[in-house]
């Protein structure tokens, strides 16, 4: 681990966007905009049964009534929904049965993204869905879990194999009336990553998801579903990028999460959607809807997430703690840098008795970024026993980005007990100037302290989703100093 | 020609906010040397310090400055640290979250790297550790927490002392090492650096006080008075001052216009 650090904080030099390639691949895509016939023609280009077509109409039809939310402290410019592509597919016949029927640019694709789809070629222990724009390519290791009654698949095609499962579950957690993204999400979502794990099973793998945007002019709008039945544990991963281009491209994905009674799920996320330019051109627009629930009694959803991209973050990994002594954890890190602009946090909402919540949120602002934590913490009448501990950190490099905290707390049970802590710092010019005459390079210290601050965080992620987090850290400030 | 001197100042000034500090200080330290200056509060000792470590809150405006021939001034400040200079910190700093381990491996494997060395392997390197701390009595303890974090005064001195022994540099400089510590420290302090000082290891001791030079014995003692060196001599000179102050050498130093270089024999 150490030699690792070492050497990543050696490799890195260049702090460019190293995920910024289009691959040349045909591409099917429905005209710009939005109405019910474009609904239909996602819905029957995925060949869904009627009460999914119906599911996202219901949407379509409520989502015109909403508005834009504007409480975030976030300057979101005007975005025309009209003017993007809802669907886009790389074309390939049909959903693959072997890796040969692959198109062998997406395989290149992937593999450059350091994301290989060749089951001996991954590291052992990672399951991948990977999606590009619209579709899932390929779902690594489904027959391995399939022995143990692990469903992992794409969304359409749980849609088509386990439609009880999914009609079950879907919109359980968040509604299709939630917000105005997480509605419009439900209308238009394309695919995304679907996993149950049955009874007692500890899933013997990790499962990840990689979204990649490709294709320009389009949204993208996934959606996950993720089942932990009573006493199962998996613990999921999800990456993703998009090329550089110079106008704005929308994300709006819905993750839901159920975790049945002693169920335990851990979801993180390094988020490295292309950021914008250093003058704040282009970029992705990362407006995302998560939440899990915790059914059942002794269960658990803990969230990671590592936020170095995206024009701006709209985000919320939240967890309703409805089972008796259950658990809802959030670690974050969030960086700015540039012109980026993020508004995160998590909200824990107390149902149960003794239920328990952590909060740990590391702010990163640099350059002109703008970074926000917004949390809620919410102790219901019943709660007796309820238990949170909220630790808010800020860190500032330069003098003209910005730190803001917005801490909620709403508490209806007099035997809750609520600390919330905050500290704001800035890394000095004597700290640099410490390590410089120490033979450590201004970059080198930056990542140095920067990767000290989030260890907390980063320490939550699977291992060799770390080294990838304190690297994507180093890179995605590199500059903001000097 | 490879010189014979380690470092070479030559008639630097060098200005803090526009506001002459060093006014033309010449001074030649040879490999295995220790040179003391001295003088009282604003004589220019921490600017000599940051002008010769690259910190940029002083400008130089003339003179030159070679470190084993080459131009010291043209170098990053990181660049001077791994050609062999090191400063222990009058007031060293705090890095919350930054593990010691970590820090020390970074700056060693920087340095290395600098001469064409492979890194240290994770082994060798705790072995230097470990040997380290015994030679500066540092406590464990202390090397296992964030750098300097909520260190008393005296433990971050012993552990700037412990980074010189972990990167054995040419040319240390300490600046007001003495400061704030007791006696006991001290001499642990002192002791460690004559422990990890090598023959050929040349040492400037920037000090306000003549005790610190009761361990660490100088080849030469200098008054440094309005940015000049206005004296220079042998250890009985930090005698002399300590017995009758500053205020004779102010005397002296107003009523000359003399630059005083290093008295040598």
């Amino acid at each position: 681990m150490e030699n690792d650090q070492d050497k990543l904080l050696g490799e890195v030099t260049s702090g460019e966007y190293k995920y910024g390639f289009v691959t040349d691949i045909e591409t099917e895509v429905i005209p710009k905009g939005l109405n019910e016939d474009v609904i239909r023609v996602i819905s029957a280009k995925k060949e869904e049964p009627e009460w999914m077509l119906e599911f996202r109409l219901k949407a379509f039809r409520h989502w015109q009534t909403m508005k834009l939310p504007k409480w975030a402290h976030l300057n979101i410019p005007e975005i025309d929904f009209q003017d993007i592509i809802y669907y886009a597919a790389p074309k390939q016949k049909k959903r693959p049965d072997s890796l040969d029927d692959v198109d062998p640019e997406l395989l290149k694709t992937f593999d450059k993204l350091g994301i290989p789809l060749e089951e001996q070629k991954r590291l052992t222990g990672v399951a991948v869905d990977a999606v590009m724009d619209s579709v899932s390519v390929k779902t690594t290791f489904r027959e391995t879990l399939a022995e143990m009654g692990i469903i992992f698949c794409s969304f359409s095609e749980a849609v088509k194999e386990h439609p009880s499962l999914v009609q079950k579950y879907l919109a359980s957690v968040v509604p299709y009336t939630d917000n105005f993204f997480a509605t419009l999400n439900s209308a238009v979502f394309s695919d995304g990553s679907f996993c149950y794990i049955p009874k007692g099973v500890r899933c013997p793998m990790e499962l990840s998801t990689y979204f990649r945007i490709n294709a320009s002019n389009t949204g993208q709008f996934e959606r996950t579903l993720l089942i932990a039945d009573e006493e199962a544990y998996v613990s999921y991963l999800e990456g993703c990028t998009a090329p550089m281009r110079d106008e704005h491209q929308l994300h709006a994905a819905v993750v839901e999460i159920v975790a049945e009674r002693g169920a335990e799920v851990k979801y993180s996320t390094v988020q490295n959607w292309y950021p914008g330019d250093k003058d704040g051109k282009g970029g992705i627009f990362n407006f995302v809807t998560k939440r899990g629930i915790c059914k059942g009694d002794d269960s658990k959803i803990s969230w990671t997430q590592v936020e170095t991209g995206s024009a701006i973050t709209w985000k919320y990994p939240s967890c309703i703690l409805r089972g008796n002594n259950s658990t809802g954890e959030f670690y974050s890190v969030a960086v700015t840098n540039n012109y980026q602009q993020a508004d995160t946090g998590t909200k824990m909402i107390h149902i149960g008795r003794n239920t328990r919540s952590t909060i740990v949120s590391k702010g990163i602002s640099a350059g002109f970024g703008q970074n926000s934590y917004r949390g809620l913490v919410k102790v219901l009448g019943k709660a007796e026993g309820a238990r949170n501990f909220s630790q808010c950190d800020s860190l500032l490099l330069g003098d003209k980005c910005g730190a803001h905290t917005f801490p909620y707390i709403e508490v209806d049970n007099p035997s809750a007990i609520v600390e919330h802590e905050a500290t704001t710092s800035r890394i000095g010019e004597d700290q640099i100037f410490y390590c410089n005459q120490r033979g450590i390079s201004t970059e080198d210290a930056i990542g140095l302290i920067v990767n000290g601050y989030a260890r907390e965080v980063i320490n939550k992620l699977p291992m060799e989703f770390a080294v990838e987090a304190q690297k994507l850290l180093q890179i995605s400030l590199e500059g903001s100093v000097g | 020609m490879q010189s014979e001197f380690l470092l070479q100042i030559k008639d630097l000034k060098a200005s803090i906010d526009n506001k002459e500090i060093l006014r033309g200080l010449t001074l030649e330290v040879k490999p295995g040397e220790i040179h003391a200056i001295m003088g009282p509060n604003g004589s220019g000792k921490s600017t000599l310090a940051n002008v010769l470590t690259g910190r940029e809150i002083a400008t130089v405006t003339a003179g030159t400055v070679t470190f084993e021939g080459k131009n010291l001034l043209e170098m990053s400040p990181e660049d001077r640290a791994r050609e062999g200079i090191f400063l222990s910190f009058q007031y060293p700093i705090e890095i919350p979250g930054v593990s010691m381990v970590n820090f020390m491996k970074t700056a060693i494997n920087e340095q290395r790297k600098h001469r064409g060395l492979e890194p240290l392997s994770a082994s060798e390197f705790l072995r230097q550790m470990r040997e380290k701390k015994e030679l500066v009595e540092i406590d464990s303890a202390l090397t296992n927490r964030s750098v300097n974090e909520g260190f008393s005064g005296g433990e971050k001195k012993k552990n700037e002392i412990f980074q010189m022994a972990m990167l054995e540099p040419r040319l240390a400089l300490l600046d007001e090492t003495d400061s704030g510590l007791d006696i006991d420290a001290l001499r642990i302090v002192a002791n460690g650096v004559n422990k990890i000082r090598r023959p050929d290891t040349s040492v400037i001791v920037i000090t306000h006080y003549q005790r610190l030079l009761d361990y660490i014995v100088p080849d030469y003692v200098h008054v440094l008075y309005d940015g000049r060196i206005v004296r220079s001599g042998g250890p009985e000179l930090a005698l002399k001052l300590e017995e009758r102050g500053y205020d004779w050498i102010r005397k002296e130093a107003d009523v000359s216009e003399e630059t005083w270089t290093t008295d040598r024999k």
